[in-house]
């Protein structure tokens, strides 16, 4: 280097002897990075992959074949066109009998349980179903495929994936079940009862249909709650609140709620809502108005963004017109406010929709079979069922957990779109 | 380099004065900068000698910053920004790809528009430069490198008492002083000079202007301004650029009491600017 | 009458309300048009509107909340003098039945006085059902009238609604503040409830706990063990596991992604990384339980880790890597946020000392981007510490004071939700241990998050 100055080590020469050295940090540090980013998908990865692969299986089920006569003797009944008569049929006699038919050397009596136990108690009403649609089939015998146990399921599905899962069925149980597949009397198929019942003890009849429409009720609740009082706040803020300590202090609130434990507000809800009011326990209502409390920092602080996204220029155009202030609010700077208000507000559903623990506060976690139709009905929702069923402990309940998750994880994705679509398609940029 | 004809309609004017030196530390040819469409400089071809002090005018977004940052290759840093051309440091090629920037900005230092000390202590500040370059192996030569560099900058009697306290303690005209301390710490060859006076007041804008005229001594340096007078006041030469275009350079008297060129006069009797 | 008659009615009202006001206003003016008003005349109609409406609403919820105690509070009288005084457990039983009996159509065979009290409950939920519409409406026409008949040409109606409009939104504003109170509220007076049993000496530093279960109030003389420093030191040690695993690739990631990574990839991987922070806690709760626990105490069973210490299924390690995987996104977007906000002034001085990216990083950008950094990771330790699914659904329930990451322990939040989900009297200190334990959970987050909230707003202040 023609300008150094003339000693021993010159400062170039010195940054060339340390370059070497830097360049591995460097490397090393990039590569850390790409490392951590890797791990946060791989961790996506997995996580998707495990609930996918070990929920699929719920949404096909397990049948059996059988050759089934509604005999009249067997039923105990004359009239099937009578609703009365119906409804103390013996409908699991007939299944019954059509098993032994099927299964001749069985007599024991311990024998014969095991048997019996092989089809679903749903089986029955089915069948009862079916009867009351077709008054016709009154002593005539059919073919029918009727919903198996959860343990014949689960070790069918098993047996199908290479890896036979007994549990709680017995050798003599394969047995039976291997004649079955042998005679092609076992199958799978779409699994409707799980998008159209409630919650059941049998894993092989529990929906998650009474779980949805909980969550629906209570998001209902908490949407109409929270926007309006949301957007509400939100304008006070932002148009408002003059600069002093008061103001200062609903901030400080605002963001600190946002911060707050959720478990924290199922002790407010249950301290206050059930206790101090006397609110019913495990309705949607109560849950809508603690998921409310908890969302509506959310929207208040994603409308006040919107609201500040409003250019002055139009403010002042109309308070030059002459336009009071209310006028101004919901003329102009509302509608222009509101696509990013709704986003704000479908991704405050969002997380209310995914939101467990407040809710087993209130009592959401009850086991309820019937399917809620209003927002004072006793009722769960999605995840509480997720979190109810991830507590049992047969195997057949392992699956449809991880169904619900996609069920759920489906919803929020859908959701979580429609507030990215919102954004990109009617935010105005100004 | 794909040109509109519009844009090579503006290639009309040709360097005018004396653009070639003697001894020159740096050549430029051929020099062509863009922004993703826009280009922003077209043709410049110059040298600038040794131990000179040359000093770029022209109207704002005329792309005499961006002409500057092409010589340490700071342009590196914008996405958008594509180079074209040859600037060789002695006979280094600096435009080529394979050139190692760390190596280049030690060797070619520079001090931007707006002071911009780390947040870290005056001392750190200074340190850091030969710190991650390795050019101290003894806290007592660190500590030497430091003073030097502090006293060269002139700010070593005002802060030889509060070395650990942060560099954002500084006034704005220390704190650039600093800067500049910062940068010769790692005894570049070349500085860079970013309009470092713009953001501050007249008498700290004197202080650099006579540290600029000290430094001359040991260092090149190329400083961009937006003040005639500055120019008229530091530089031996002068550059004129005009909308991306390098139209005259001269020596700095000769630039402002005789332009060759007349958008050079426009500009010194401010028609424009 | 029902909900929905009553909805519709009171929707009738306020329109005649609506169009009366606005009509009289009108007349008011008469020859001279609207033009003679103060307020264009639908705010004139808008002010008769909202005086019906405003006092009915709160009426009703007046009504709704004090209905239930009231009619609760005269079918108490129905019972037998032993039942009526005190709020005892029996009480609570025989109201359950006499509720039960109100509602169902069945015959029963339940003693005489429970039948009357039922009866009585019926028949004052009925009447207070008719009464709460009567007296609603009402006043509805009520308000409205004394509006309407204060209409004159003078009144200044535009400025009164705005008013009532400006009053209605800072309410709304308020509720937060509520909010606040309300939760402060139930924690606070249930744990004193709690702390007038069991000593706070005792909950602060015991180191047993082990709540009995209480089925009877009489059983409640065996009280358990309320020690909560195991519960403390779980909290704490799963919310440790958590940060180690969240707090370098959270960073780590938001470096690569803001600094190294090209535009495109940035595109992709942000948005896929934010999915993490969408997938709701139970969901990691579970795949905690089925997925991670397994494997974990295969893998220290495997390394023959159990001969040195305790390997349970549920581990202190397993709930804690998976609330570190759900921490990642939460720590990398703040952390994106607060390294975006370094002025690239600082950059460039960097790197035109020829210092490279990562020196510049390291160096450079985190040391000025700290305080946001630290602000971030602190709103992710109250995370943490409050995330109550993955431990409740991972991390089990035994209270050991272990520092052994393959262990079981349990948490602060774990004890709240075991303690006060089913089925349990109001006033055992095992309920109202939950309480207390819910005190302390809210003091821990509000001063971090208050502290961290601080620290990001003066960072944001100071690059701004």
């Amino acid at each position: 280097m023609n300008n150094a100055q003339p000693q021993k080590n010159s400062p170039a020469e010195r940054v060339q002897q340390s370059l070497k050295k830097r360049y591995r940090a460097e490397a090393r540090f990039r590569a850390f990075g790409a490392f951590s980013v890797i791990l946060g998908l791989a961790a996506l990865l997995v996580l998707f992959v495990k609930i996918i692969s070990s929920g699929i299986g719920a949404f096909q089920q397990t049948y059996i074949k059988l050759d089934l006569a509604y005999d009249e003797s067997v039923l105990g009944i004359s009239d099937p066109r009578d609703e009365d008569q119906l409804a103390v049929a013996n409908f699991e006699g007939a299944i019954r009998a059509a098993l032994l038919t099927r299964f001749p050397s069985v007599t024991a009596r311990s024998d014969k349980r095991a048997l019996y136990s092989m089809v679903s108690i749903a089986a029955a009403f089915e069948l009862q179903d079916e009867l009351r649609h077709a008054p016709d089939l009154l002593n005539k015998r059919r073919q029918y495929w009727l919903l198996a146990d959860d343990d014949l399921d689960t070790y069918f599905k098993s047996l199908k994936a290479g890896d036979p899962y007994l549990g709680r069925v017995s050798p003599q149980q394969v047995e039976w079940i291997t004649s079955l597949i042998e005679a092609g009397e076992v199958r799978k198929q779409f699994n409707r009862r799980f998008f159209t019942s409630g919650d059941s003890a049998e894993a092989e009849m529990a929906g998650i249909l009474g779980a949805l429409i909980g969550s629906l009720l209570t998001l209902a609740v908490t949407l109409v709650l929270s926007f309006p009082i949301g957007v509400g706040a939100a304008i006070y803020l932002e148009e408002y609140a003059p600069a002093n300590k008061f103001t200062d202090f609903i901030e400080v609130n605002i963001n600190n709620l946002a911060a707050v434990p959720s478990v924290i507000f199922g002790l407010l809800g249950l301290a206050i809502f059930l206790n101090m009011f006397g609110m019913p326990r495990s309705v949607p209502l109560v849950g809508g108005l603690v998921l409310t409390l908890m969302t509506l920092p959310t929207i208040i602080i994603s409308s006040r963004a919107a609201i500040k996204s409003v250019p002055q220029s139009i403010r002042d155009a109309a308070l030059g017109m002459g336009a009071s202030k209310m006028q101004l609010i919901l003329h102009h700077v509302l509608p222009l406010a509101m696509p990013g208000m709704l986003t704000g507000a479908i991704i405050g559903m969002a997380q209310a929709l995914g939101e467990t623990a407040p809710l087993l506060m209130i009592g959401m976690v009850a086991f309820i079979v019937d399917i809620p139709g209003s927002i004072d009905d006793p009722a769960t929702v999605l995840p509480v069922q997720i979190f109810l069923w991830a507590d049992s402990p047969e195997r057949a309940f392992v699956e449809r957990t991880s169904a619900a998750i996609m069920v759920l994880l489906g919803f929020l994705i859908a959701m979580n779109a429609l507030a990215i679509w919102l954004r990109q398609h009617l935010e105005k940029r100004w | 380099m794909n040109l509109s004809p519009d844009d090579r309609a503006e290639l009309k004017y040709k360097t005018v004065g004396e653009k070639f030196s003697e001894t020159p530390k740096l050549k430029i040819r051929g020099l062509n900068v863009s922004y993703a469409e826009k280009q922003a400089i077209f043709d410049v071809n110059l040298d600038i000698g040794s131990n000179e002090v040359i000093a770029m005018i022209g109207p704002s977004g005329c792309g005499k910053s961006t002409f500057l940052r092409c010589i340490n290759r700071m342009n590196d840093t914008v996405d958008s920004c594509r180079v074209e051309g040859s600037i060789q440091l002695d006979d280094m090629e600096i435009c080529d790809d394979k050139v190692d920037v760390v190596p280049l900005r030690a060797r070619v230092g520079m001090v931007f528009q707006k002071p911009n000390p780390f947040p870290k202590s005056i001392y750190d500040n200074v340190a850091y430069g030969p710190r991650i370059h390795g050019l101290a192996s003894r806290r007592s030569e660190l500590d030497g490198l430091v003073e030097t560099s502090l006293r060269r900058a002139g700010l070593w009697d005002e802060v030889k008492d509060r070395l650990l306290q942060p560099g954002t303690s500084l006034s704005g005209g220390q704190q650039q002083r600093l800067c500049i301390a910062r940068t010769i710490a790692v005894s570049p060859e070349v500085i860079l000079m970013d309009e470092p006076c713009s953001s501050l007041d007249p008498i700290a804008t004197a202080k650099i202007e006579e540290l600029i005229a000290e430094l001359s001594e040991n260092f090149t340096i190329a400083i961009v301004t937006h003040s005639m007078q500055q120019a008229a006041r530091v530089s031996r030469r002068t550059a004129y650029f005009h909308l991306g275009q390098l139209i005259e350079v001269n020596d700095t008297q000769h630039v402002f009491t005789n332009p060759d060129h007349q958008l050079t006069e426009a500009y010194i009797t401010g028609r424009f600017g | 009458m029902n909900a929905s008659v009553l909805i519709v009615s009171m929707g009738l009202v306020l329109f005649a309300a609506f169009s009366l006001g606005r009509g009289r206003s009108l007349r008011m003016a008469g020859a001279d048009g609207a033009q003679s008003l103060h307020s264009l005349p639908h705010f004139y109609g808008m002010l008769t509107m909202l005086w019906a409406v405003l006092p009915a609403i709160a009426l009703l919820g007046g009504w709704q909340i004090f209905e239930t105690d009231i009619i609760e509070y005269i079918a108490i009288q129905h019972l037998p003098a032993e039942l009526r005084d005190t709020k005892s457990v029996q009480q609570g039983l025989v109201l359950n039945q006499i509720y039960h009996l109100a509602y169902s159509d069945e015959p029963s065979l339940a003693p005489e006085f429970m039948l009357r009290a039922a009866e009585t409950i019926a028949t004052m939920e009925q009447r207070s059902r008719w009464l709460k519409s009567v007296v609603v409406i009402l006043s509805m026409l009520i308000g409205a009238g004394i509006v309407w008949s204060m209409i004159r040409p003078a009144m200044r109606a535009r400025q009164r609604v705005e008013a009532i409009f400006r009053t209605t939104l800072l309410l709304c504003s308020t509720l937060a503040i509520f909010t606040t109170i309300g939760i402060l509220l139930s924690v606070v007076f249930e744990s004193f409830r709690f702390f007038r049993e069991v000593p706070i000496s005792e909950f602060l530093f015991g180191l047993e706990w082990n709540p009995q279960t209480v089925l009877h109030a009489e059983q409640v003389s065996a009280e358990g063990s309320f020690g909560a420093v195991p519960l403390f030191a779980g909290t704490l040690l799963i919310a440790a596991i958590a940060m180690v695993i969240a707090v370098p690739t959270g960073l780590m990631s938001a470096i690569y992604l803001s600094e190294y990574a090209a535009p495109r990839v940035r595109a992709i991987v942000k948005p896929l990384l934010e999915i993490l922070a969408g997938v709701p806690t139970v969901v990691y709760g579970f795949f905690a339980a089925l997925a991670v626990a397994p494997f974990v105490r295969d893998l220290a069973l495997k390394l023959g880790l159990d001969r040195w210490l305790t390997v349970t299924s549920e581990s202190a390690l397993a709930a804690g890597f998976v609330m570190g995987i759900m921490i990642i996104p939460f720590i990398s977007s703040l952390a994106d946020d607060v390294i975006r906000a370094v002025p690239r002034a600082l950059r460039d001085g960097s790197l035109g000392l020829g210092a490279t990216q990562s020196e510049t990083i390291k160096q450079v950008v985190i040391p000025a981007a700290l305080p946001g950094i630290v602000g971030g990771i602190l709103l992710a330790v109250s995370r943490a510490i409050g995330e109550t699914m993955i431990v409740v659904m991972a991390a089990g329930l035994a209270a050991n004071l272990t520092a052994n990451p393959l262990d079981s322990v349990t948490t602060v939040t774990v004890q709240i939700v075991t303690l006060l989900v089913g089925d349990q009297e109001f006033d055992s200190p095992k309920t109202l241990a939950a309480f207390a334990l819910g005190l302390m959970l809210f003091l821990t987050t509000l001063v971090l998050n208050y502290i961290a909230l601080h620290v990001v707003r003066e960072y944001r202040e100071h690059y701004e």
